[in-house]
């Protein structure tokens, strides 16, 4: 999951970064194709350096040391509102076939059945990056065909939903699982890859939603040796990497 | 100037009254004041309603224990562990009693703070529309851009009654230096109606003044300074001392269930008279998180 997230990062972009995985995919991009992106934080941190050692979450000293800027919240989400961000992270509870993410609860809003921590900044990145980057667990209750509470908008019903909501841009552009990727084509997920250790099958019996594949459906490209040193080497005991929620 | 400065205890007993609005953990991950949230659970505060972003563990701890019944919040939880089990019994059982929230994004909690910092009434925004939020929220209107005729988000200014930053240094009048990132720390020094910082060292005015850039809020903002070293314990606070990252997983582990949230409340918070008690408790782990860099200050 973090080769593939890592990816997505192009060179020279402004990514808001996020938290647990997101963390090690920023510095797996920084270190092999993209050395020139920048990873915005919203606590108000600005890098054009990954952090010299695993970070536990965003505020921990080691992200502030050799930072280009420390700033406040309001001033990296006003870069976000204006449209500067060129991509950012996000994890979800739920996620739906048009990329809706829970992050708030399960059941009722007012008397959840399971409640969850929230947005954090997730909403914010999902209403105004240009592409969002979602990575979660693969799982029938995850993947499903309608969340209990849209905490992120996706494509909300798809068509041009965003724009009649009020939406200035952005939206999903890739789900990225346990098990594969999907790509957001026309506000729909597709299949794009499976994972050598799963299969179409395997992912069809783990989703809630019918999956339409791409025509050119494949494994996905493995993690290159160099790119399983870096992410050894930044996470050596697998506090995040190995981490199963 | 100097009847600024006063105890814990004091600043508590004192400003803080049962039913308070008060913000707390504005600079997100760092620099939580848990000293003073811990000084609240010991003085049985009640009806208290939580304003902030993040707040790690703080605010599950503050719920757990019954101070509160109104959130303002972007996120509850446990950053680098999980689920906040205070808060989801809150919620789910209504254990120890229900509170009311009201969901944010870290956009918008920041937008309600800076429009409180402002004096406006509210500030307009693109975000969390086509969200869920604005509904869950209750307070939030959609409105059509005056100028351009296209959706907007207003986002109501939030005042509070009480905002409680931590910072490296002040001095005696409350002036303030907080360097790493400030969150939302200014807006909610600046918004609310009683400032209180907590300092890890109290200063000369002098070395404030010579570097007014580093300054989050002025000292006539500011009504009580604590000089309380070690306040932010276990979260970190720039070039004093780093994130004790098993704290919260230990915190995590412990409070599964309201039996254990109990046990540990007790053994951290009320049966620790004080701060300075509690990192004595910590021992050689409080001495193995310090850092003292002078590079930047």
């Amino acid at each position: 999951m973090v080769a593939c997230a890592a990816r997505e990062i192009r060179e020279g972009e402004r990514v808001f970064v996020g938290m647990r995985l997101p963390l090690i995919a920023f510095v797996v991009a920084k270190r092999t194709h993209a050395p020139n992106a920048i990873g915005l934080f919203e606590l108000g941190v600005v890098r054009d350096q990954p952090a010299s050692e695993l970070l536990y979450t965003m505020g921990d000293n080691p992200n502030v040391a050799g930072a280009v800027w420390c700033a406040r919240t309001i001033d990296l989400m006003g870069l976000l509102q204006r449209g500067d961000v060129h991509a950012g992270f996000i994890g979800g509870a739920e996620i739906d076939v048009h990329g809706n993410l829970n992050t708030t609860a399960i059941g009722e809003r007012t008397h959840p059945r399971v409640q969850l921590p929230g947005s954090g900044g997730g909403a914010d990145i999902a209403s105004l990056a240009h592409r969002l980057i979602v990575i979660m667990p693969h799982d029938k209750r995850r993947l499903r065909e309608k969340v209990d509470f849209v905490t992120s908008p996706g494509y909300g019903t798809g068509g041009d939903w965003r724009k009649r909501a009020g939406l200035p841009r952005g939206g999903p552009s890739v789900l990225i699982t346990t098990l594969g990727v999907f790509r957001f084509v026309d506000g729909a997920a597709v299949l794009e890859s499976y994972h050598a250790s799963a299969s179409v099958a395997r992912i069809r019996d783990a989703t809630g939603w019918p999956v339409a594949t791409a025509a050119n459906v494949r494994e996905t490209e493995p993690p290159s040796a160099e790119v399983l040193r870096i992410i050894r080497a930044y996470d050596p005991a697998g506090f995040w990497t190995r981490r199963v929620e | 100037m100097t009847a600024k400065l006063v105890s814990l205890r004091d600043a508590v007993d004192r400003l803080v009254p049962d039913g308070a609005s008060i913000a707390i953990g504005c600079a997100l991950e760092p620099a939580i004041p848990f000293a003073f949230a811990h000084e609240l659970i010991r003085q049985r505060r009640s009806e208290l309603h939580l304003i902030g972003p993040i707040s790690d563990i703080a605010f599950d701890q503050l719920i757990g224990a019954g101070c509160v019944s109104q959130a303002s919040a972007a996120w509850i939880g446990n950053v680098s562990a999980g689920l906040a089990h205070a808060y989801r019994r809150a919620m789910e059982e209504g254990v120890p009693r229900r509170i009311e929230v009201h969901d944010h994004s870290n956009f918008t909690i920041a937008q309600a703070l800076l429009a409180g910092a402002l004096g406006a009434p509210y500030l307009p925004t693109k975000t969390l529309l086509g969200s869920d939020i604005p509904q869950a929220n209750g307070t939030f209107r959609e409105a059509i851009d005056p100028f351009s005729g296209e959706k907007i988000l207003l986002i109501p200014a939030i005042v509070p009654d009480v905002t409680v930053i931590a910072v490296q240094r002040a001095d005696e009048d409350g002036n303030a230096h907080l360097w790493g990132p400030w969150g939302v720390s200014q807006e909610a020094a600046l918004a609310a109606k009683t400032t209180i910082v907590l300092a890890e060292e109290i200063v000369d005015r002098a070395v404030i003044a010579s570097d007014p850039n580093r300054t989050i809020v002025a000292g006539t903002k500011v009504a009580a300074v604590v000089h309380e070293p070690g306040a932010c314990h276990p979260s970190p606070v720039q070039d004093r001392y780093r994130r004790d990252h098993d704290f919260f997983h230990e915190y995590h582990a412990a409070t599964r269930d309201r039996q254990g949230f109990e046990r540990w409340i007790g053994e951290w918070v009320t049966d620790v008279p004080d701060r300075a008690a509690y990192l004595r408790k910590l021992g050689a782990r409080w001495t193995a998180l310090r850092e003292h860099r002078t590079s930047v200050a």
